[in-house]
């Protein structure tokens, strides 16, 4: 595996309320030879949020964001989905729309930027299957997950809609994916099948409606759980935070007791790759991961 | 003709005299030009003359055939069976849109959709002349303006896959928000705020859209209601109908934010949102949060590099005005 490098966008969470997303993910790319070069330039993508007040706006930071992966001529990884999606979306439409491009360039242009769209956008999620690849992967687990049911949730922003991450997505299919499932085998773990595992756990509407966020991150951990899932693991730190901060309330709302630990993806490969707990940051999380 | 042997597991119901739905297996040789439509009539025709399900125009234009395949939305006229095997593997299961609402078979009683639908004005306002001397004529552009949210076929395959609207049966939906913004956008039409009025109500308004995409993927029409969704947001601002409240300071918040810090002050969003009082709630959330490190004390906040050109970006980009709110 020669030589793989990109410009890492960490998105807030990772650099605020998840430290243990960023230090899993830098120790994972470390162990496996991948080099990320940081983009402490980057503001927050907007979260899906900052379009519904201004779309143009929303726009031009997207592709401030990515011009300084250009600048470094490398392609960049997301590790949020909804950064993913974010991204992805202002990319898209800047490369099909000439007119809007040169609006956006025209601002950018103010503090001496230009969006080329030279570089590619994917969640380091894909990154790692398509390019590094599962069976390389495999080779170098060191503590194999065999005790585990795994239970993976992909979060909706990197899988629908399809038509935007087919490409970035190696063309998963938003009602069966199963990149996930496969990269837990290959993990040696046991993927579980459960009916949610590609729904929404509502992440977006949890200060206006908890009611509707609970219930559907309820009916994923339970999903899960019923399963006999030991623990759920997902590539997107707004899943990640919403299923581990919440579930005392989650509980509440469904009636039942969800108790489940919920795992960021470079976290459970960090472990099959033998990497220390500490820098896993496994002591950040709400409801607390025992390894067996 | 090469075919392929496929096993349909069909939903099975019929509410007058079923206490419980089952399903039912049919193996059936399909074709390479199969539609999931030719698949119901052979049940129908060659297997079980009870079996029932919606269908018209056999031309994806009358909206009443969606079902779904492996839980995705699919208008049966349109589909290619093969297509679907490609994507799921031999065995497909069939279903109705929504089966709680299942009347007999893939029939369900869509009444849930009509009321929503009526519930934004679904139809042109304006008073109108009654003996014009000119025609109202619309442009292009101005046509174009619609974002195709006319191409709508009423056929529900969005709502019945909508993940806010699965736990939350007073959110209007997608295929009502689309309809709304089709009549807000329209150069004729005389009741955008009355409309945006409605959809700005928390609990069943826009608002309460948890942005899973699930409606985008789902239109066999690419009517894409969540990017009307999103204009509906954006007219709500830029009218200045947009209520103050959690939902409408959460969206302008990030603004702050990144004004600020480039970053989002993800504790700052909260206070701002819910205000100094509202926040109270989420203390418990908090201190937990705190003791496991994962709140960031102020002087602490990470701040995005080249901080002053994200201000002035922000600054010069900027299309919305400050916004104050209107209630
Ligand atoms: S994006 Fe919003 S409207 Fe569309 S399906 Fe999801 S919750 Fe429903
Ligand atoms: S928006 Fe699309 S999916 Fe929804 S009812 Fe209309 S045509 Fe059907
Ligand atoms: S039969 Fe009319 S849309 Fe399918």
């Amino acid at each position: 595996m020669s030589n793989l490098k990109y410009a890492l966008f960490t998105g807030c969470t990772a650099r605020e309320s998840t430290p243990e997303l960023m230090s899993s993910t830098l120790a994972v790319a470390k162990k496996l030879g991948i080099e990320l070069v940081l983009l402490d330039e980057a503001t927050c993508c907007g979260a899906s949020h900052l379009q519904d007040f201004d779309e143009f706006l929303s726009i031009v930071m997207n592709a401030r964001n990515i011009c300084y992966a250009e600048k470094h001529g490398l392609d960049m990884v997301t590790i949020c989905n909804t950064c993913q999606l974010n991204t992805a979306e202002a990319k898209e439409k800047l490369d099909n729309d000439p007119e809007l491009k040169a609006r956006v360039n025209e601002k950018l242009a103010e503090v001496g930027l230009e969006y080329k769209g030279t570089s590619a956008v994917r969640h380091f999620q894909y990154a790692l299957i398509e390019d590094y690849g599962l069976d390389a992967i495999a080779k170098k687990v060191e503590t194999p997950l065999s005790n585990y049911n795994v239970a993976p949730f992909y979060g909706c922003h990197n899988i629908r809609p399809s038509h935007l991450h087919k490409d970035a997505n190696m063309g998963e299919n938003p009602y069966n994916p199963t990149s996930l499932d496969r990269l837990i085998e290959a993990l040696e773990g046991k993927s579980i099948q459960y009916e949610d595992k590609n729904s929404c756990c509502g992440f977006h509407v949890e200060l206006q409606a908890p009611k509707t966020a609970n219930r559907l991150s309820g009916s994923a951990l339970l999903g899960a759980k019923d399963a006999d899932a030991d623990m759920m693991v997902t590539p997107c730190p707004l899943c990640q935070i919403r299923m581990d901060v919440q579930q005392h309330n989650i509980s509440k709302e469904v009636g039942r007791e969800t108790h489940l630990p919920v795992l960021h993806l470079p976290q459970l490969i960090g472990l099959a790759l033998g990497i220390d707990q500490k820098q896993l940051g496994l002591k950040h999380h709400v409801t607390e991961f025992k390894a067996k | 003709m090469k075919t392929q042997t496929i096993t349909f597991n069909v939903f099975r119901f019929n509410a007058e005299t079923d206490y419980l739905p089952y399903y039912k297996n049919y193996e059936l040789e399909v074709g390479q030009d199969d539609l999931v439509l030719d698949i119901l009539n052979r049940i129908k025709w060659e297997q079980d003359g009870t079996f029932s399900y919606r269908r018209s125009c056999r031309h994806g234009i009358c909206g009443s055939c969606a079902i779904k395949v492996n839980d995705k939305p699919v208008l049966s006229c349109k589909v290619n069976v093969l297509e679907l095997v490609e994507q799921f593997g031999t065995e497909l299961t069939i279903d109705p849109q929504d089966k709680s609402r299942a009347i007999k078979d893939m029939v369900i009683d869509k009444k849930n959709f009509w009321e929503k639908y009526d519930a934004v004005k679904p139809y042109l306002i304006a008073d109108v002349e009654e003996h014009p001397d000119k025609e109202n004529i619309v442009s292009k552009d101005e046509a174009e303006q619609l974002l195709e949210a006319d191409y709508c076929i009423q056929c529900g395959s969005c709502v019945y896959a909508c993940s806010a609207l699965g736990v939350n049966e007073d959110y209007l939906g997608p295929a009502a928000f689309a309809k709304a913004y089709r009549f807000n956008a329209d150069v004729r039409d005389e009741a955008k705020i009355e409309r945006l009025e409605i959809v700005d109500e928390l609990g069943s308004g826009v608002w309460d859209c948890v942005k899973c995409n699930e409606c985008a993927e789902a239109c066999p029409k690419e009517v894409n209601p969540i990017e009307k969704i999103t204009k509906l947001h954006n007219q709500l601002f830029a009218e200045n109908v947009a209520a103050k409240n959690v939902a409408s300071k959460h969206a302008v918040g990030f603004k702050h934010s990144m004004e600020k810090h480039g970053l989002l002050d993800e504790g700052e969003l909260v206070r701002y949102s819910e205000g100094n009082l509202g926040v109270m709630k989420h203390i418990p959330e908090a201190i937990t949060m705190f003791r496991k490190g994962k709140i960031v004390l102020p002087w602490n906040m990470p701040k995005s590099k080249n901080l002053d050109e994200v201000k002035k970006l922000i600054k010069s980009s900027s299309t919305v005005e400050e916004y104050k709110g209107s209630k």
